[in-house]
C-alpha cells in the first residue's frame, strides 16, 4: 500500500481538476474561486419553484458518518437530493463497525452496492484521505470533517458567506475566536483565507486553546479578545467543544464568556459593518451573547443556506473530475 | 436541405434576416408579451440584440450546464454562469433562441430547465443557422438560414458585436 504524503495531489486529476475534496490546503486560488462561483449558481437554482437540477441523476451518494453531526449530514443530504442523486444515510457509529467490521471492509461492502460518492465524517485526522487512496477509481470522496485536521466544506461555505456579504475576500481582516485547538474548521479556514487573499487572519483565544503552530499557518495570534477584534471586517466565533475538552483547559463556562464571549460591547470594537459568523451549533451565553447571535450583524443563518450550495458545488465538481478521468482512461485504453 | 457547403453565410446578414423573421412570426401568431430566452453563450448574445431591435421589455438567459446529457463523458463545463429568468414564466409565450441547431440535445436540455421554472403557454424555437444532423425530433419555428455541412464539420458563432461564423472540426 502506497501513501501519498500530500493530500492535495490525491484530490486532483492529472489536469488539475477536483476529483475528491479532502482539504483546502494546497488548492489554488482559481480552483477555490471556481467552487465559490459554482456555489453562487446553485444558490440561484434553489430559489426556483423546482429546486433540483438533474446533474447527478442516477448517481448514488452515501453519507458515511462515523461521528454524529445533524446539520452537516442533513445539508449534504439536501445537496445530493438537489443534484438529483440518490442518497443513503449510514449511521456507522451505531452499526457495522461496532460489530467489529474494519473501515475498509465497510467501504468495500458499500462499493459493492455501486456507490459513486462517499461523504465521510470521522474522528481520526486523515480518515477521508486514507479512504480516497483505497477507493476504486471513479468513486469520489468528500471530507465532511476528519478529527482535528480539516472541514473543507465548512471553510468554503464561510468563504462564500464573506464573499456574498463583503463583496470580496481580498483585503479583509478576519478574526477567528475561541477553541482553535480542537477546531478543524479553523485550520481549513486559514488555508482558504490566505489563498483567497485576506489581508490578515487573526486567531483569538486562551493560550490553552490556541496552539502556537497557528502562527506557522500565517495567522496572527491574540490572547486578548478586545485587541484581536480591533478593526476586524469579519468575526468568526467557534463553538466551545465541551465534549472534546478535559477540565484542565478551561476554568468555567462563565469565566470563558467573560473573557472570550462575544457581546455587543465587544463587537463594537470591530468595524461598524463587520459581520458575525458561527459554524453552529451555537452555545448562547458561552461563546456568543444572544443579542449578537440574533443581531443585525449576524449572518449565521445565511451560512446554513450557503452550506447547501457549496456542498452541491464540490459534489458536482468531484463527480465531474471523476467522470473526465474515467473518460480519459477509457480513450487511452482504446488507443493502446 | 441544400447541398453540402464548406463556407458559411455572413452572420450579421443572417441576424438581420432572423430579426425580420421573428418580428413577422410574433405578428402572424399573435404572441402576447413574448419572452425571449437565449441559451448561453451564442443564443444569449442573439437574444440580447433581438430584444434591443424588437424593443421587447424582458429577456431571459439560460445556462444548460446542469441539464446536459453528456455529464458522464465530459463532466461540468469550466464555467457554469447560471440562468436568469423573470420571476414567473407561467403561461408565457416563449421564444427560445440559439445560434446553431444540430443534434437538438441543447434544445432538449433548455426545455427541461425551462419547465423547472414553471409552465409556459408555448415554446417557439428561433435559430440563426440550422445545419441539420438531428438526433432528436426537434425543429425550429424561425430560422435565419439552413445549410448542410459535411459530416465532420460544425459551425461556431463569435460575438456579440459583430457576429461571425467559423467552421470547426467536430470533437
Amino acid at each position: 500500500m502506497t501513501r501519498h504524503a500530500d493530500p492535495t495531489q490525491v484530490q486532483l486529476t492529472a489536469d488539475g481538476r477536483l476529483k475528491h475534496f479532502l482539504t483546502t490546503e494546497g488548492l489554488t486560488k482559481s480552483l477555490l474561486t471556481e467552487i465559490l462561483d459554482l456555489a453562487d449558481s446553485f444558490i440561484s437554482t434553489q430559489e426556483r419553484a423546482v429546486k433540483k437540477v438533474p446533474l447527478l441523476r442516477g448517481k448514488t451518494v452515501v453519507n458515511l458518518f462515523f461521528e454524529n453531526s445533524t446539520r452537516t449530514r442533513s445539508t449534504f443530504e439536501l445537496a445530493a437530493k438537489r443534484l438529483s442523486a440518490d442518497i443513503l444515510n449510514l449511521d456507522i457509529a451505531r452499526s457495522a463497525t461496532s460489530k467489529g467490521e474494519t473501515l475498509m471492509d465497510t467501504l468495500w461492502n458499500l462499493e459493492a452496492m455501486y456507490s459513486d460518492m462517499f461523504v465521510v465524517r470521522h474522528a481520526d485526522s486523515g480518515a477521508a484521505h486514507f479512504i480516497a487512496e483505497q477507493v476504486t477509481p471513479g468513486v469520489a470522496i468528500i471530507n465532511a470533517g476528519d478529527g482535528r485536521h480539516a472541514h473543507p466544506t465548512q471553510a468554503m461555505l464561510d468563504m462564500l458567506t464573506i464573499r456574498r456579504h463583503k463583496g470580496t475576500i481580498e483585503g479583509q481582516t478576519v478574526a477567528i475566536v475561541g477553541d482553535i485547538l480542537h477546531s478543524r474548521v479553523a485550520r481549513s479556514q486559514i488555508h482558504a483565507l490566505k489563498t483567497l487573499g485576506a489581508k490578515e487572519v487573526r486567531v483569538i483565544g486562551p493560550a490553552t486553546l490556541v496552539p502556537k503552530e497557528m502562527a506557522a499557518l500565517g495567522a496572527k495570534v491574540f490572547y486578548d479578545l478586545e485587541q484581536g477584534l480591533a478593526d476586524a471586517d469579519v468575526v468568526i466565533m467557534l463553538r466551545l467543544q465541551k465534549e472534546r475538552m478535559s477540565d484542565a483547559l478551561l476554568p468555567s463556562e462563565s469565566e470563558y464568556f467573560k473573557l472570550y464571549g462575544l457581546t455587543e460591547a465587544k463587537l463594537a470594537l470591530a468595524k461598524p459593518d463587520a459581520i458575525v459568523m458561527h459554524p453552529g451549533p451555537i452555545n448562547r451565553g458561552v461563546e456568543i451573547d444572544s443579542a449578537v447571535a440574533d443581531g443585525q450583524q449576524s449572518v449565521i443563518l445565511n451560512q446554513v443556506s450557503y452550506g447547501i450550495a457549496v456542498r452541491m458545488a464540490v459534489m458536482a465538481m468531484a463527480m465531474s473530475g471523476q467522470a473526465s478521468e474515467q473518460a480519459a482512461e477509457k480513450s487511452q485504453g482504446e488507443t493502446l | 436541405m441544400p447541398s453540402t457547403v464548406n463556407s458559411l453565410p455572413d452572420a450579421e446578414v443572417l441576424f438581420q434576416q432572423l430579426g425580420a423573421n421573428v418580428k413577422s412570426y410574433i405578428t402572424d401568431n399573435n404572441l402576447q408579451q413574448p419572452l425571449l430566452i437565449g441559451i448561453r453563450s451564442g443564443g444569449a448574445w442573439l437574444a440580447q440584440r433581438l430584444q434591443e431591435e424588437l424593443e421587447l421589455p424582458e429577456l431571459g438567459i439560460i445556462d444548460i450546464s446542469f441539464y446536459r446529457d453528456d455529464f458522464d463523458e465530459r463532466g461540468l463545463p469550466i464555467r457554469a454562469q447560471g440562468s436568469k429568468l423573470p420571476d414567473s414564466i407561467e403561461d408565457r409565450d416563449i421564444i427560445l433562441v440559439d445560434d446553431v441547431l444540430m443534434s437538438g440535445r441543447t434544445i432538449r436540455a433548455a426545455m427541461n430547465e425551462i419547465f423547472d421554472y414553471g409552465r409556459p403557454r408555448r415554446i417557439n424555437l428561433a435559430i440563426l443557422l440550422d445545419i441539420g444532423g438531428r438526433h432528436l425530433p426537434i425543429q425550429a419555428d424561425i430560422v435565419g438560414a439552413k445549410v448542410a455541412l459535411s459530416a465532420n464539420k460544425k459551425a461556431k458563432l463569435s460575438g456579440p458585436k459583430p457576429f461571425s461564423f467559423s467552421l470547426e472540426n467536430q470533437s
